[in-house]
């Protein structure tokens, strides 16, 4: 037993958490808010120099070849810098899914783009209706019932819908059949897809937490700072408890993320549930958090002048994205009542 | 990251769930009454005549001395077989490790290997009537007494679980009263035979006589039984309340076997299909206790990681301690609800469903927030000690 990242993974992490630092501060957020594209290409391929981007894609296409574990700290901190790029899509659930489900040629086509960074890859499945950056992605993987396909960027028609989250770009999207190649279909394709959106839902659950872990670290330099009655206003109690409540919450989601990495990692006959119970869990944490935060900011934390909105909007944008906490439990529900 | 067991902690698993399926008793009454008291007393004993009450200490005196990650396996187990609530929880999991710590030789062989064998029953005497919260404001003296060599205790302790059926009691006594509020305290060890000592049980929430107030009216204590050096008892006993924060008063076990029964009810209950509209609305609340057990879980499996590779919990404990008794208490009130026109009745009606269990523990599990330092006090630590807020 030992419920811990190796040095190595906490290594890569660090070194990843530098460069979000240096390369992703919150004037970048909020440039991706007010550019039309909103996607910079140098940090992508600056990403994919670092090995980030072809973390999950194998050795032999011109990838690392890693796992979960040690693909969610990495990810952790992409939320915590508020990192808009589709990670998740490309990293965590499009490169898995073609090495592990779809025929050697198109694995071939799309997995060494991606582990150059040049393919950038994005997903629709089932229940998840609205595409993240479709307006930069080269690939969508899409789902129709049981057959999951491949979709070229430009066979894809899209119409443009507007986030609460300025800096994401959400997209409904046709193409049609003749257009794109099957990866899977029957009992493989739901299969794959399920293994997908569970892959999404956990990495989605590590953004989240890095994102309120930021929140909590934002406030404190406030609470410290900002002086009311004479005093700082992280010396009043009520001010204190706000603050507890939201490090509670987190602290509790974590160990339950880091246990979905492992399960998708080590194919657990329990992925489904462990991966529900970190979506659910990192999705309350990130709303809870995103209240706290606002709450004990004040007016300050109320304008779109100050970074704070930034992270609480991403938070409702995940929070609620790859399944929200209601339908995460619901399915925990499911898998412990249900036989 | 790896979160299997080896194969000898299997074996060691196997070997304590073997046993405790064969002796676990079933139904014994609250061991917070007179009564239920001396049956626990008989099934602590039966414990350590097989080696399984305290695990983790080492042979000489009386464990096993098994890895932090073997007990927590045997408490899994433990409460998984059905096993009640240690009475002697008091001694060896918030005492001993003090003693473990700070006591002398001669302390440790004279009182641990008895405390292991619930030879010795151990009472904690840390409140008194003007000082909970501000565990600092205790009164109660104790004056040297050179000639005899020892000191004299004149003052009262409150609150004090089991102090009725116990005969020891430790906690922290005012050696220098001209001392500052946190210096000039004692960590005291005392027989409660003793003359001069009186004890007064209290009937709890739930009916059971679980508390007590001790009375001390010059009670004499020897030297050899000052624990860690005198004057210093401020820091001694800040050591056992950290253990009763953390990892050692409440495992994850005990939680994980409660929610484990609370799906076990829901499905009961839909079985039975009396009430299946509440039944069904309550879906996502026994979903999220188990959750949160379950989650109490691997957060002990991340910490007790840490605490193997030299990382201690520090103030994080007071994270700890208000996640669990407040799932504690979510759990609970989900089966009450999940009861309905039931939930109100107790052990002694005959229509009670679990003998009225779930009740009880909701009132045990309402004492969790207040007991080991209120969860008012925890979010204060965790404020200005894991997040560093001014504390004026
Ligand atoms: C079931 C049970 C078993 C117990 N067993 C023992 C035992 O064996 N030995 C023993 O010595 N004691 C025992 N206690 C006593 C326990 O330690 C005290 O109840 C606890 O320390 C709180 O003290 P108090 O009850 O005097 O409440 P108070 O300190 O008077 O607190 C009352 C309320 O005020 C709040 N409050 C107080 N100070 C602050 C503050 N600074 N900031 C915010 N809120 C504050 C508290 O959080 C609480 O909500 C037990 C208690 C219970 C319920």
């Amino acid at each position: 037993m030992h419920f811990a990242f190796t040095e190595d993974q906490l290594l890569f992490r660090d070194t990843v958490a530098e460069f979000f630092a240096n390369e992703c501060p919150p004037e970048k957020v909020r440039w991706s808010w007010d550019d039309e594209v909103g996607r910079d290409a140098s940090t992508w391929a600056a990403l994919a120099e670092m090995g980030v981007i072809g973390l999950t894609v194998p050795e032999a296409f011109g990838g690392m070849g890693m796992n979960e574990i040690d693909l969610l700290p990495i990810l952790t901190e992409a939320g915590r810098y508020a990192y808009p790029a589709p990670l998740v899509e490309t990293v965590a659930v499009v490169a898995p899914l073609l090495a592990e489900s779809a025929p050697s040629e198109i694995a071939e086509k799309w997995l060494p783009g991606i582990a150059d960074g040049s393919v950038i890859a994005t997903v629709e499945l089932d229940g998840q209706p609205f595409v993240n950056d479709m307006h930069i992605a080269n690939l969508l993987i899409a789902q129709r019932g049981d057959r999951l396909f491949a979709v070229p960027g430009e066979n894809v028609r899209s119409t443009a819908q507007v986030s609460v989250d300025g800096a994401r770009r959400l997209f409904s999207v046709e193409w049609d059949e003749a257009d794109a190649e099957l990866i899977a279909s029957g009992e493989a394709g739901v299969q794959a897809a399920n293994r997908a959106f569970d892959r999404g839902a956990a990495a989605t659950a590590a953004m989240l937490v890095g994102l309120s872990e930021q929140m909590i670290a934002m406030t404190v330099a406030y609470v410290v700072d900002r002086k009311q009655f004479g005093v700082p206003i992280g010396s009043f109690q009520a001010v204190k408890h706000h603050l507890a409540d939201a490090e509670l919450k987190v602290s509790f989601a974590r160990p339950v993320v880091w246990a979905a990495a492992y399960g998708l990692a080590t194919n657990s006959d329990e992925v489904a549930r462990e991966v529900s119970m970190a979506k659910c869990f990192a999705s309350d944490a990130a709303e809870v958090v995103a209240r706290k935060a606002l709450q004990t900011h004040g007016a300050i934390g109320y304008t779109t002048e100050h970074d704070l909105h930034f992270w609480l909007k991403r938070s409702w944008a995940l929070a609620s994205s790859w399944g929200d906490a209601l339908w995460h439990r619901r399915r925990v529900a499911h898998i412990l009542l249900d036989n | 990251m790896d979160l299997n067991f080896t194969p000898a902690e299997e074996a060691f698993r196997a070997e304590a769930r073997a046993w405790l399926e064969a002796n676990v008793p079933v139904g014994l009454p609250s061991g917070d009454t007179a009564e239920g008291f001396a049956l626990h007393v008989e099934w602590e004993k039966k414990l350590f005549d097989a080696r399984w009450s305290v695990v983790s200490w080492p042979e000489e005196y009386g464990g096993r001395g098994a890895s932090l990650w073997e007990w927590l396996i045997f408490e899994e187990e433990y409460y998984r077989a059905g096993g009640p609530q240690r009475v002697t929880q008091n001694g060896i999991f918030l005492l001993a490790p003090t003693i473990f710590e700070f006591g002398t030789e001669e302390q440790k062989a004279r009182f641990l290997p008895r405390m292991a064998a619930a030879d010795d029953l151990w009472c904690q005497g840390w409140s008194e009537p003007d000082a909970g919260s501000d565990l600092a404001g205790i009164k109660s003296r104790a004056a040297r007494d050179d000639e005899r060599g020892g000191w004299v205790i004149n003052g009262q302790k409150t609150w004090t679980t089991r102090g009725a059926f116990c005969n020891w009691l430790f906690g922290l006594f005012r050696t220098d009263p001209d001392a500052a509020r946190h210096s000039g305290m004692t960590y005291l060890m005392v027989p409660l035979e003793t003359p001069g000592v009186t004890v007064r049980g209290v009937e709890r929430l739930d009916g059971d006589e679980g508390f007590a107030e001790v009375f001390f009216d010059d009670v004499f204590v020897p030297d050899d039984l000052v624990l860690g050096g005198v004057n210093e008892g401020w820091g001694v006993a800040m050591a056992t309340t950290s253990s009763e924060r953390g990892l050692t008063l409440r495992s994850p076990g005990r939680f994980c076997a409660a929610a484990d029964r609370l799906v076990d009810l829901w499905k009961r209950q839909a079985a039975a299909g009396e009430h299946p509209e509440r039944v069904e609305s309550m879906r996502d609340d026994v979903a999220q206790s188990w959750m949160e057990a379950e989650a109490y879980r691997l957060a002990t499996l991340a910490d007790v990681t840490g605490l193997v590779n030299g990382v201690s919990q520090g103030a994080r404990s007071s994270l700890t301690k208000i996640f669990w008794s407040e799932l504690d208490v979510n759990l609970n009130e989900t089966a009450l609800r999940l009861l309905g026109p039931a939930a109100e009745l107790i052990e002694t009606s005959p229509a009670a469903v679990d003998g009225g269990a779930w009740m009880k523990g909701f009132e045990f599990a309402l004492s969790g927030p207040i007991y080991a330092g209120t969860n008012e006090i925890q979010r204060n630590v965790v404020a200005e000690r894991v997040l560093g807020l001014p504390r004026k």
